[in-house]
């Protein structure tokens, strides 16, 4: 059978979202942005809300996220996506409005917008991808990294009594009345990528319904900066990040379930 | 039509935004400018015109608010103090670099750090050199009178449309607090959304339609030739902006031999040091600076060809006067005056200062 035979509409079993442009990704092979862009895209596209929808892209490695979302987007100073993407949606309220961050830049530095955001209720999305360090300045200490990882700033390993404890950000905002769905994902497998996916959906229909502020955490790698292959990066983020960072649901309905 | 009120700055600013149909107003409370937000969540303006306001977390958050509306091609404004327009700087750049239109008002009191909650124009360079990290200007305008804080509303979003930049409103403690008989202008509708759309369609993020490509809002260029082919861009806006915004008043400048150079409430102050100096058989003129940057640079290096010297008189150790001396050029002596650190000079202090470094010297 020739290969074009193949090549047919009722063969296709999958297409990437048109949400997606053709720049190659800055990330590094291995790397779930990659993922957790497309799956946010593809949600957006199935909605069929990509003209009302407005992205915010922090400081990090994801900086350049609107090179490869397709939509309109305003790229955030560090950490102030969750002020930027408030003052989007408030003056065009009947916009899908959503931020994508990384630890550094929701839980460090941004971490007052954040919590603000979320205590407002502002009806956003907010995408959290958490790999436990700062990727694109070169590996050095997130508010994430779990204890005795090493790092670049913690060449030793984190040491707890020095340099604090690991910031669990979404279990903290979800104590708060604003937020209406949180959940902590993951991409690493087909079937945690479709979790993560179906969460994502959950949130853009929360924002929908204008219930309050939807956030999901996707606990992700960082093969560069944990200086591992891709396979062994996420083997170690499976024995090691979700034991800390553990998956599923947290709030659902305004209900918190954990 | 037009209304006559008994007015604060503080509130003619806050009025002033609602009529010219502002889409939204991000601040955060700092004396000596409270009463623009407090004004304003008393006027309920959601519900005269739709127009958003929201106290945000912090001056960095406002200011961000502030970036993330204006990307969108609303009209949006912020206001604060000195420690609080300094937190702002770093949004401030962003919204430069990106080129997006706003306005930000300062109403100035004394520094550095904390300082005092008294009136002070000691933000004249952080206003008018750039304020933030990168090479960049904002548009400063500086009123002297309640009225203008009301005027210079509207114009400044002109200003800030037309040249797609930030505007600062550089005000100070005393214009803020200050009560005058002010007249207000009419109302002025808000755009709407489809009037956003079809205006700003080319820049703002009001969601891609399948009919234009992505707009996006970003300060960010990795490749530095880029980079430096914006700034040359931006450079060149801002020479547009020198060539036709520059906007003084000149008092008794015509038959004068020395002429007092200040703006904001020194130009209302030494404004009655001309009349003092006058009395006193001293011709007097005053040449009041209505936009900082854009600098009136040869408007006084052609005054100096005609008067003896030059007063700059502000209420800082000595800030404008630098850019005096540069358009002065060496034509001519010219001398600073001012009390700072939270103190406002009065005319009589002006007038011997005038006598002492200018007209005695």
């Amino acid at each position: 059978m020739d290969i074009k035979e193949i090549i047919k509409p009722e063969n296709l079993v999958y297409q990437k979202t048109k949400l997606m442009t053709d720049a190659p990704l800055s990330y590094c092979p291995g790397c779930g942005h990659g993922t957790a862009h497309r799956i946010t895209m593809e949600v957006v596209e199935e909605m069929g809300i990509w003209e009302d929808t407005i992205g915010v892209a922090p400081v990090g490695c994801s900086v350049l996220a609107y090179d490869f979302m397709n939509i309109d987007m305003t790229q955030a100073a560090h950490g102030r996506a969750p002020a930027v993407a408030t003052g989007i949606k408030r003056t065009w309220p009947e916009k899908f409005v959503f931020t994508y961050q990384g630890d550094g830049d929701l839980a460090a530095i941004g971490g007052n917008e954040t919590l603000h955001a979320c205590n407002r209720g502002e009806n956003i999305v907010i995408i959290f991808v958490n790999n436990g360090i700062y990727g694109m300045t070169g590996g050095q200490m997130a508010p994430t990294t779990l204890p005795g990882m090493k790092s670049s700033t913690s060449p030793y390993g984190r040491d707890i009594a020095t340099m604090g404890h690991p910031l669990k950000m979404t279990e903290l905002i979800a104590q708060l009345p604003g937020t209406y769905f949180v959940t902590r994902q993951a991409v690493h497998t087909p079937a945690a990528v479709r979790k993560a996916k179906k969460a994502i959906r959950i949130a853009f229909e929360t924002q929908r319904e204008k219930k309050g502020l939807a956030f999901v955490e996707i606990v992700s790698n960082c093969n560069s900066g944990w200086k591992m292959n891709p396979v062994d990066a996420n083997n170690w983020m499976v024995d090691n990040m979700f034991p800390y960072f553990p998956l599923g649901d947290i709030k659902v309905n305004g209900e918190l379930i954990k | 039509m037009s209304e006559v009120k008994l007015m604060k700055g503080n509130e003619a600013v806050a009025e002033a935004a609602i009529l010219a149909g502002v889409d939204a107003y991000f601040g955060y409370p700092i004396t000596p400018q409270s009463e623009v937000i407090e004004y304003l969540m008393v006027e309920r303006p959601e519900d005269r015109t739709g127009m958003v306001v929201l106290q945000a977390e912090s001056e960095i958050a406002a200011i961000n608010m502030v970036y993330g509306a204006a990307g969108t091609g609303k009209r949006v404004m912020t206001s604060s103090s000195s420690p609080g327009v300094s937190l702002k700087q770093e949004g401030i750049s962003y919204i430069a670099g990106s080129e997006l239109p706003c306005v930000i008002v300062n109403v100035v009191r004394g520094g550095p750090g904390l300082g005092t909650i008294q009136p002070s124009q000691a933000d004249y360079f952080q206003s008018t050199k750039g304020g933030g990290h990168g090479d960049y200007r904002l548009l400063v305008l500086a009123p002297a009178s309640v009225q203008e804080m009301a005027d210079f509303v509207d114009l400044a979003f002109d200003l800030a449309f037309k040249y797609r930049n930030p505007v600062m409103i550089l005000s100070d403690g005393v214009i803020g607090q200050m009560m005058e008989k002010i007249t207000l202008p009419a109302q002025k509708p808000r755009l709407s959304n489809e009037e956003i759309i079809e205006r700003y369609g080319d820049w703002a993020t009001t969601g891609k339609p399948s009919t234009r490509e992505r707009n996006i809002i970003t300060s960010l260029e990795l490749d530095p030739y880029r980079q430096e082919t914006h700034n040359h861009k931006l450079q060149a806006k801002y020479k547009k902006m020198e060539e036709n915004e520059v906007r003084f008043e000149a008092i008794n400048c015509e038959d004068a031999d020395y002429v007092i150079v200040a703006y904001g409430s020194s130009a209302r102050i030494s404004q009655k040091t001309m009349q003092l100096a006058r009395a006193k058989g001293h011709k007097v003129g005053l040449f009041r600076l209505i936009s900082l940057f854009p600098f009136p640079k040869n408007e006084l290096n052609k005054l100096a060809d005609t008067v003896k010297g030059f007063l700059a008189v502000e209420m800082s150790a000595g800030q404008m006067i630098e850019d005096v001396r540069l358009a002065v050029n060496g034509k001519k002596p010219a001398e600073h005056y001012g009390r700072f650190g939270g103190v406002v000079h009065s005319p009589e202090e002006v007038l011997i200062a005038l006598e002492q470094k200018i007209i005695g010297g």
